[in-house]
């Protein structure tokens, strides 16, 4: 199912994902298991997730800490592989793909900027090495490539600088070592490391949410113009609602590894629907709103590893009644969005 | 106006090193009345942890207090020896951390903790203080209180954990409260309840509350004042709204900025370029004057003190009076 954006200029979805489920195995060892009579055991991380995004867009992912949208950025970049559906970029299924001897193409085409800018970089490595070593890796700048008479690792060095460069670092930045940075700083060599292959699709993993905010205000900002200049495709993971308001086009949000709202960025912030989105946006505090005491929100997300039946947010909703506590809600359209809710689909909210 | 409950004066902490002695805090200094909730906010480094560090008295060593003096009720608080400064922690002043887990003992039960806190403090008999220790518990929103307390903290999620934080805190019936990052570990509609609930707690009780915090939002709703910290020092300090809305010191103003909001579309933020100096390198002159926008010469050399700006005072030369009178 797809969501009509009225982006202007978004031709085709480049990502395209149907039925995604990841289920981990968190089973206690076997002796355990023999001695306790206890049986196996599963989360259930990502549950029947499907969405796709548009060339040149951004898609959102938002929820809270164990929702599964970390899940879902490992699974569309390969990390891990689904346990069922699938994934399709530009048409071909990733996952068959990443098995086969064109696996290295496609991860050309796709990178991922992860969290923590001070655990993702090699301590030990040096500015040139780190974002090199895809181009390296890829053979982006290697021998068959050298007709002038500069040598391979001149080459490199200069297209190293010039990725610096355009993520606003120096280019005499290339000799220095990650610890010589600042988080920001760091945060920026990982996008230009994201950048060298000349990917098509970045995967975002909460890029900002360990930044200070001026300085993901400078990160926040790279990334729009970056998208602008070379027609970049994001997947956007975060918590931070006022950061996915001012990034996206459309927004997923989920809440125990199912998508409960799909919709573009103006519905789901303007008119949302589903309970749990409404909860969301009541919660967030913001700069403008002195005063103004937040509806807190009723609960906590429930334990994963044994979710409430029917729809996993019933405990906390207030519009909860019967069927919702046996009948799974099914993603379905609601005006311009998706949703997953009895409630609105009977019309009672 | 309430006589202030704290009054902190040219609060300034050192770091000796090998490499010289690091000014981390310097000239700091504020008022919090009963009552008033203080929101101290500021970047990664600017010294907002360190100046509730300084007044609860647990500031890590080598770290001290090299000048100014703390206040509590008119008291000196910032030379008392080791041991009275304990039982100033708890009693008058209670303390709320970051991060919920550490804060707690994992071998002993929530109730052993509270009862344990409530008797130090307070005279009172085992059954009294379990009775206290369930209110407590109540009060801060936790269900079965009764059957909670004898469960250890892994039994509880982070949001419930930082409740029970909050009653250790509490325990005491401190009359200031210094809570730094209370809901950062948290999820968002976790944060919104914990923060409605500090704020209920310190009405009913009549504490002041000292909220250190990175998140302006946090800020904007929960407290009365802010001081906005940059490098060690405040650079602005006054009522809420008027920080928020039409902040003086042009650091505040790129703060404020840089925060993406709900309510409005804006295709760039602003960003403030550069970073924040390290102590090692504070610029002369004022430390935001390799960044500022509004630099002029005098920034360069000569540091500005917290001016009248408006509705704030801000530690900026553009708002110095006799500068206008002579323009």
């Amino acid at each position: 199912m797809s969501v009509a954006t009225t982006e202007p200029g978004a031709g085709k979805p480049l990502v395209q994902v149907r039925d995604l489920a990841k289920t981990f195995d968190v089973s206690q060892p076997w002796l355990n298991r023999v001695l306790e009579h206890k049986g196996r055991q599963f989360v259930h991380a990502v549950d029947d997730v499907s969405f796709s995004i548009k060339r040149g867009t951004t898609l959102a992912l938002v929820g809270e800490s164990g929702c599964g949208k970390s899940t879902v950025a490992r699974l569309l970049v390969g990390l891990y592989e689904p346990t069922r559906g699938r994934v399709l970029f530009d048409g071909i299924d990733t996952a068959e793909t990443l098995r086969s001897r064109r696996a290295r193409g496609l991860r050309r085409r796709m990178q991922m900027i992860f969290q923590d800018p001070y655990a993702s970089l090699n301590p030990r490595w040096s500015v040139a090495d780190i974002v090199g070593e895809p181009l390296r890796e890829h053979g982006i700048v290697g021998p068959e490539t050298s007709a002038e008479d500069k040598s391979t690792t001149k080459r490199l060095k200069a297209r190293v600088a010039e990725l610096l460069q355009s993520v606003g670092l120096a280019a005499a930045d290339v000799e220095k070592f990650p610890h010589q940075f600042s988080g920001g700083q760091r945060q920026r060599i990982s996008i230009a490391r994201a950048l060298a292959t000349q990917p098509e699709f970045l995967v975002c993993d909460e890029p900002t949410s360990a930044l200070d905010v001026s300085v993901q205000a400078q990160v926040l900002n790279i990334m729009k113009d970056l998208q602008h200049r070379q027609g970049l495709t994001y997947l956007f993971i975060s918590h931070n609602l006022a950061v996915v308001r001012h990034v996206s086009d459309q927004v997923g949000v989920m809440y125990l590894g199912r998508l409960v709202e799909l919709a573009d960025k103006k519905t789901v912030f303007t008119q949302p629907r589903h309970p749990y989105t409404r909860m969301l946006l009541d919660a967030i505090p913001d700069i403008h709103m002195t005063g103004r005491a937040r509806t807190p929100v009723q609960g906590e997300v429930p334990n994963p590893l044994n979710p409430p039946s029917g729809c996993t947010f019933n405990p906390r909703c207030p519009h909860a009644n019967d069927r919702c506590r046996v009948e799974r809600p099914a993603l379905l359209p609601s005006g311009s969005a998706i949703v997953a809710c009895h409630a609105v689909q009977e019309g009672r909210i | 106006m309430n006589a202030p409950l704290l009054e902190v004066r040219h609060l300034k902490v050192e770091f000796p090193t090998r490499f010289g002695t690091l000014v981390a805090l310097d000239d700091v200094s504020f008022d919090i009345v009963p009552g008033e909730i203080l929101g101290v906010v500021g970047e990664s480094g600017a010294g907002k942890s360190l100046t509730g560090a300084a007044i609860i008295g647990l500031l890590d060593p080598p770290g001290r207090i090299a000048a100014g003096e703390v206040r509590f009720d008119g008291r000196r608080i910032d030379n008392l020896p080791y041991e009275d400064m304990r039982k100033m922690r708890g009693r008058h002043i209670g303390a709320i951390f970051q991060d919920p887990l550490t804060s707690l003992d994992p071998l002993y039960t929530i109730g052993q903790q509270l009862i344990e806190t409530i008797q130090t403090h307070l005279p009172v008999s085992t059954a009294e203080a379990r009775r206290r220790a369930i209110r407590l518990l109540q009060e801060t929103g936790i269900s079965a209180a009764e059957q909670r307390l004898d469960q250890y903290p892994h039994q509880f999620s982070g949001g419930m954990r930082q409740r029970v934080v909050i009653a250790l805190a509490l325990a005491g019936e401190p009359r200031l409260i210094v809570a730094d990052e209370p809901t950062t570990a948290l999820d968002v509609s976790i944060q919104a309840q914990i923060i409605s609930l500090l704020r209920r707690l310190c009405k009913e009780h009549g504490a002041a509350v000292m909220l250190v915090t990175h998140d302006m939002g946090v800020i904007a709703e929960t407290c009365d004042r802010v001081a906005v910290m940059y490098a060690g020092r405040i650079v602005e300090i006054g009522p809420v709204a008027s920080v928020i809305h039409a902040p003086a010191h042009p650091y505040s103003t790129g703060l404020m900025g840089s925060i993406p909001a709900m309510d409005e579309d804006r295709e760039r933020l602003l960003q403030i370029d550069g970073a924040m100096p390290r102590l090692t390198a504070i610029p002369r002159g004022c430390a935001f004057n390799p960044r500022c926008p509004r630099v002029f010469d005098r920034c360069r050399f000569e540091r500005p003190e917290l001016l009248d700006a408006g509705a704030t005072r801000a530690a900026c030369w553009l708002h110095d009076s006799k500068l206008e009178q002579a323009a």
